[in-house]
């Protein structure tokens, strides 16, 4: 056993360093850094820098045009992107789509899909969720029935998505659907790729509890969806939206992200003053801040041996559930603390703010104005992507067996 | 980086679990406490056959350490199935904490005349470094060494010497130079338990071990009794503690491990509304909790045995305070919950849950609790 970079690990780190600190447009990075809004065009400009170096998909294998990083590289790339201030990379065309047809999609899929997805010349967003089906997800009633008519070979489909991230961004949404009815609800769902452009398909906005519009409602009425866009095989769509988690809980680990806030709590505690001292020498505040700070090293060894085990061929399984109960618990701990160092201007409601070019008046230190956002955003981490008590559910089915 | 253990590590840590599971129940646990000493001589004897005391004693003394400190992956294996095994002789404090002080301080000499018999079992070492009213602040030292004659005299009381009755040799800090708290002047010596003037207060420690109050009531030593000088004693006193944390971690998480599997065990076996417990999801939630917490734990008892060898002794200290704290922080939720899922047997003498969860509790405030760490790391986090 080995926990400790080697050599080769370090020279990444700067290789890494370097690139992003010249690469990442000032602009962009600012906003990431004062928690201001990022817009699409910000997100795909950073990770079409990125498609330019040949890093356009840090956990790809090779033969697609991936890095093929061992699992060190993989988390000094997020560390670093992260501390820098580089946007998130919307995950999922590049972590979640990608390796459903990577394993289970033909070679026109691959060819048609994958390389856009590498360049981000198209961004997708996911169809999983609906009104009546969110933890219990299977029980999903949007039909897809598929036709032979003049126009050709396709599918009808209609019902709603909901609660789905980014869908005002994305160009195409991956889709669970139901194809037939006989049987076990798992048993009849496929597994559809639809244009987001195609008649019939229509996005409204849900702003969530501050203001901030990530999810929406997706309606689909009579969409024609051509069958060259289903993966795989009909009725076996339930077999690649597990493997599809697999790789979403993997990704939760997230150190760099928690490291960047994490540091946003100590800088706000090294300048909010507190009995004539900065908030960050009161030993009380202060072994908060280490409580938290341990709890992300622990995170960091359960994230990398997450990505170690994948690399020595173990599928992802609900091994990823324990990161992602441990990390999202931990993300949402920071975002609190956050609020609490700034003390009585975490109150001010100033939304305008929430852009980079914002000139007004701030009512407080302008670090302040987005903690609250952030914080009530946080909430839902331990909802989307299976709810924690959905993880707690895996744990106990398929690691403990009760 | 590498999560693996070697196959000299899978071996051994397999032949330790098949002998501890095969030769160390419960009922024969009892019985190694009630024996004279509070420790079977037989087990001793076989562990010693299996090399696990050897594994920090240098090569050059009669062990199988290619250097001081041992390899902490070693270790880290071996604790881990004496966590799951319970067992109470005491291989951490003679062959990994003494072990360890001897060889980071004594002279070829002292090694030679001091190591081979702690390697092979016939002998075993026990420190005091810790004294009343300085809790775990080894820089507290109120015994005095003052020189006498050839060599020392000295005269002072250790806190909570685990095995300090029975070993044959008491390794004690003490003052040079300096006040009772300075940071240095602090000297350790090697003293027989049997020497004039050392009296040893022998008890029970609730967790199955025995410990003792060391007094040193104006004890001679001679020059060649001292194995660090004041100006090392505490550096080799804080590596020390170091490598025993990283000891402690590997220990909780073979507890962890096993309260886990057993909990998990008696939900499926239980019945109550006609059906195993398990089935119902307030219990499988909490245990999924546990799971949760044995991860972390796993991940802190490998993360202390991969930095514990650091040179930089700043990240040296954090690393292994965190750790400390985080293994301390989970293994509490994981204890309590083990016994609370058991129900009435839980707190009931009978089974191997009350026996885990004592010795989880009492190790994780052995040479520092979750207070303590989370305080160091605190103190020394950069902005």
């Amino acid at each position: 056993m080995d926990l400790n970079p080697s050599a080769a690990d370090r020279a990444f780190r700067e290789e890494v360093r370097s690139f992003v600190h010249s690469s990442l447009p000032a602009s962009i990075r600012d906003k990431m850094l004062n928690q201001k809004k990022v817009s699409r065009e910000d997100t795909v400009c950073w990770h079409k820098i990125l498609y330019a170096h040949g890093w356009g998909a840090p956990s790809w294998p090779v033969e697609y045009g991936g890095t093929g990083w061992t699992a060190m590289q993989r988390l000094i790339f997020d560390d670093e992107c992260a501390l820098a201030g580089a946007p998130r990379l919307i995950p999922f065309g590049h972590n979640m789509v990608a390796p459903v047809i990577m394993k289970f999609g033909n070679q026109w899929q691959k060819e048609r899909f994958l390389p856009r997805i590498l360049a981000m010349d198209e961004c997708w967003c996911q169809g999983y969720s609906e009104p009546g089906s969110g933890s219990d997800l299977a029980s999903l009633t949007t039909t897809a029935v598929r036709v032979r008519d003049a126009e050709g070979d396709h599918y009808l489909v209609n019902g709603q998505k909901t609660w789905t991230t980014l869908a005002h961004w994305a160009d195409w949404i991956f889709c669970l659907v139901r194809t037939s009815k006989e049987g076990k609800q798992q048993a009849g769902i496929s597994f559809l790729l639809i244009n987001m452009r195609t008649p019939g398909v229509t996005v409204r906005p849900i702003l969530n509890m501050h203001d901030i519009h990530h999810v929406n409602e997706v309606f689909l009425d009579n969409v024609k969806v051509p069958s060259e866009n289903l993966v795989g095989e009909e009725n076996q769509g339930w077999t690649y939206a597990k493997y599809l988690l697999g790789h979403e809980r993997s990704g939760f680990a997230q150190i760099g992200f928690h490291k960047r806030e994490l540091q946003r709590v100590k800088d706000i505690a090294r300048q909010e003053m507190s009995h004539g001292k900065p908030l960050f020498d009161d030993p009380r505040f202060r072994a908060k801040i280490a409580q938290l700070e341990i709890r992300l090293q622990a995170l960091e060894i359960m994230g990398l041996k997450l990505i170690w085990d994948q690399e020595q061929g173990k599928p992802p399984g609900p091994d990823a559930s324990i990161v992602k109960i441990f990390s999202t618990d931990l993300m949402q701990a920071i975002g609190e603390l956050a609020v609490e160092a700034a003390g009585p201007y975490a109150q001010p409601y100033q939304p305008e703010a929430q852009y980079l070019d914002f000139a007004g008046e701030f009512a407080g230190p302008p670090y302040t104005s987005g903690l609250a956002a952030t914080h009530f955003d946080n909430h839902k981490y331990t909802i989307f992507a299976g709810s924690n008590e959905i993880q707690r559910n895996i744990i106990s089915k398929m690691i403990l067996g009760l | 980086m590498d999560f693996n253990f070697t196959q000299e590590q899978t071996l051994l840590a397999d032949s330790l679990r098949r002998y501890l599971a095969k030769s160390y129940s419960l009922p024969a646990r009892r019985q190694a406490i009630a024996a004279a000493g509070g420790f079977s001589a037989e087990h001793w004897q076989a562990y010693a056959d299996m090399g696990v005391l050897a594994l920090n004693v240098p090569e050059a003394h009669g062990g199988l350490a290619a250097g001081p400190g041992g390899n902490p992956l070693d270790t880290l294996v071996v604790m881990r199935e004496f966590g799951r095994g319970l067992v109470v002789e005491p291989l951490w404090m003679s062959a990994v904490v003494c072990a360890n002080v001897i060889g980071l301080s004594g002279s070829d000499t002292q090694q030679s005349a001091l190591l081979p018999a702690l390697a092979d079992g016939s002998e075993v070492f026990a420190l005091g470094a810790l004294e009343p009213g300085g809790r775990y602040d080894f820089n507290h030292v109120a015994t005095t060494a003052t020189a006498s004659g050839d060599g020392f005299k000295l005269s002072g009381r250790k806190a909570v010497v685990l095995h300090g009755a029975q070993a044959e040799h008491l390794i004690v800090s003490a003052r040079v130079s300096g006040k009772v708290a300075d940071a240095t002047g602090v000297a350790l010596f090697v003293v027989e338990r049997n020497a004039p003037g050392l009296r040893a207060f022998d008890y029970a420690t609730v967790d199955g071990l025995r410990a003792a109050e060391i007094t040193l009531d104006g004890v001679v030593v001679p020059q060649s009794a001292m194995l660090a000088d004041e100006t090392h004693g505490t550096a080799v006193l804080e590596r020390t503690i170091q490598l025993a944390g990283a000891a402690l971690c590997a220990e909780a998480l073979g507890i962890v491990e096993a309260l886990t599997d057993t909990t998990n065990e008696y939900l499926k076996t239980r019945k109550q509304f006609g059906v195993p417990i398990g089935k119902f999801q307030a219990l499988q939630h909490r245990v999924a909790d546990m799971l949760v917490c044995v991860e972390q734990v796993r991940a802190m008892a490998y993360f202390a045995a991969a930095k514990v060898s650091l040179e930089d002794g700043e990240a040296r200290r954090n690393a292994i305070a965190a750790a400390r704290a985080s293994v301390a922080e989970a293994s509490r939720f994981v204890g309590k919950n083990a016994v609370q899922l058991h129900g009435g047997m839980g707190v009931a003498d009978e089974l191997i849950v009350s026996h885990y969860v004592k010795r989880l509790t009492m190790l994780n405030q052995t040479f520092g609790d979750y207070e303590h760490h989370l305080a160091q790391y605190a103190e020394a986090m950069t902005a």
